[in-house]
């Protein structure tokens, strides 16, 4: 009998790779629930970026000198790790960002403006990130073609995909923009299908994987799409480095987004011709030690496996959803955790979000309230804003008590 | 006394759930309305005038304990007085009513529901909108 042991995670034991767990916050420990808006470090990156700053740091790509080349073959290391965290083909499609905003301004522009005008659709959802949402509304606009949002089922905090035929009716589509995981609600959206979709009618898929990435396994090649975006802080990494990947014959048909120093080939007075792929993509002094860092983030989550970070927030979440249910007043939004990311919103009748956080931040748990950048999808749900909870590789269920007990301190404090 | 209890002091929350001067005035001289995009607070003022003085002042809107609470103590601190008493009005006479430490973020929720009526005797009366809140009323979004 062939017997597959599934690997656990041990919680309580990489919290201790986590300096940030050594504080008291007003005198208790921090339950830090806010990983969905930004990560906390472990020791192995910021160690990777102290060592790489105090001995192999230099500019990258020029120069002749033994530390130039240390550093430039630890920032082009740190693509291979990207190139292999997503199954890329090549790292000439992994291009280093700031993060996934600027990733996915760089597609709205570089292939929207010159692939884009009358008679288009951007499709988009109801359910994106302002990230992925804003840049299409506005390069739409400047380009004359139309925009569309595939509506969210506010029940479920499902896309609603029965009748994508009909939206793509109105124009031609020309490119779909959908975030693989919901940052509000944690849905996991059915990318396969819809990238089978969108090519059907020669469209191309963009995917926002922000959420997913520090959560899952994500194989660029396996999902079918076009452009992908992640970040690094999202994922135990620092901030300031994301990484943009598109598929090379569209790279290489695009116009360069950023304009300077490094994505160049050749400049004169009166003409200049880019540099090759990622290069191209990569204008300025490139977040050098960032970069090495997200390498170290990249090893510190396959260390633990993405499957094995995926499977410990779903059993957080079997554990939380009903808990939270049981709080009197409180409306959970969004999927069953069969279907979702280690991601909570919800709403405590009569008592507004901010009050709520502010109320659990004194008891040391740090959670998210407003409207999470996600304004048309809090329309949708018909409420300005909600209360977040997310969960990571070092979120323990007594957390999630802690936010229980909180939250029944809010309603007692409000009654 | 702890943190908590004093920012959700018993005459903060008494404000939040029995709200004064909360409603709309039919027929009102002046409205405006306002919010606060960080946290979706939003507030209307409806005012009606006696001559100069503000005869009937009430608000309307949804948002966090600090910001609707702050509104409904203004509201109380306005009726009767100009609209050139209350567009020089300071903001601490506001914060002294609140009486509760606030952070940067909280201190715009405390302060939208004075942003707002400022801005309605500005349409009302055509007073001046203090330099301060010439700031203020891009972050909170006045019209």
């Amino acid at each position: 009998v062939a017997v597959t042991a599934e690997r656990k995670l041990d919680a309580r034991k990489m919290r201790a790779d986590f300096p940030i767990f050594e504080q008291q916050i007003h005198g208790k420990p921090l339950a830090y629930l806010d990983s969905a808006a930004s990560s906390q470090k472990p020791r192995q990156v910021l160690d990777a970026m102290t060592d790489f700053y105090e001995t192999s740091y230099a500019n990258i790509h020029r120069g002749v000198y033994d530390l130039g080349e240390r550093a430039t073959e630890a920032y082009e290391g740190a693509r291979e790790k990207a190139r292999a965290f997503i199954n890329a083909e090549t790292t000439r499609e992994i291009v280093f960002t700031r993060n996934v905003t600027s990733a996915l301004n760089l597609v709205a522009y570089a292939w929207g403006l010159d692939n884009l005008g009358p008679g288009d659709l951007v499709l988009v959802t109801e359910m994106e990130h302002h990230s992925n949402f804003v840049p299409w509304q506005f390069i739409a606009r400047r380009t004359g073609a139309e925009l569309a949002a595939i509506p969210v089922d506010a029940e479920s905090g499902e896309l609603v995909v029965d009748d994508l035929d009909r939206i793509a009716e109105r124009a031609r589509l020309k490119v779909l923009a959908v975030t693989y995981v919901s940052n509000s609600l944690g849905t996991v959206n059915p990318l396969e299908r819809l990238a089978a979709w969108a090519h059907d009618r020669d469209a191309l898929l963009v995917v926002d994987a922000a959420q997913a990435a520090p959560h899952r396994a994500v194989d660029v090649q396996g999902l079918g799409c076009d452009f992908l975006g992640f970040t690094g802080h999202k994922m135990c990494g620092p901030t300031g480095v994301g990484v943009l990947w598109g598929r090379r014959e569209l790279l290489e048909q695009m116009s360069p987004f950023e304009l300077g120093g490094h994505m160049i080939r050749k400049v004169t007075l009166e003409e200049t011709t880019w540099n090759e792929l990622p290069h191209k993509f990569e204008a300025g002094t490139a977040p050098i030690a960032e970069a090495v860092g997200l390498g170290a983030a990249i090893d510190y989550v396959n260390e633990i496996g993405p499957d094995t970070i995926e499977r410990h927030e779903r059993e957080l979440l079997v554990y939380a959803l009903p808990r939270l249910a049981e709080v009197p007043g409180l409306r959970l939004f969004g999927p069953p955790a069969d279907r979702r990311a280690g991601i909570v919103s919800f709403e405590l009748e009569g008592v507004h979000p901010h009050d709520v956080a502010q109320i659990l931040d004194w008891e040391g748990v740090a959670v998210r309230a407003g409207h999470h950048c996600n304004q048309p999808l809090m329309g949708r749900l018909g409420v300005p804003a909600t209360t977040r909870a997310s969960f990571y590789v070092y979120t323990v269920p007594e957390e999630i008590d802690r936010l229980v007990e909180g939250l029944h301190k809010v309603r007692k404090t409000f009654a | 006394m702890s943190e908590m209890d004093s920012l959700y002091r018993e005459v903060i929350l008494d404000h939040y759930k029995n709200p004064r001067g909360h409603g709309v005035i039919e027929g009102a001289d002046v409205e405006a309305e306002g919010m606060n995009p960080l946290c979706g607070d939003e507030v209307s003022i409806f005012v009606s005038f006696d001559g100069d003085k503000i005869e009937d002042v009430k608000f309307r809107g949804r948002g966090c304990a600090i910001s609707q609470a702050a509104t409904s103590m203004l509201m109380e601190m306005v009726k009767g007085r100009t609209a050139q008493e209350v567009a020089a009005l300071d903001r601490d006479e506001l914060l002294d009513e609140v009486g509760i430490p606030l952070t940067p973020i909280r201190l715009k929720c405390a302060l939208l529901g004075l942003g707002v009526l400022k801005l309605a005797l500005h349409k009302g009366k055509g007073t001046s909108l203090p330099d301060e809140w010439a700031g203020l009323a891009e972050d909170l979004e006045l019209k």
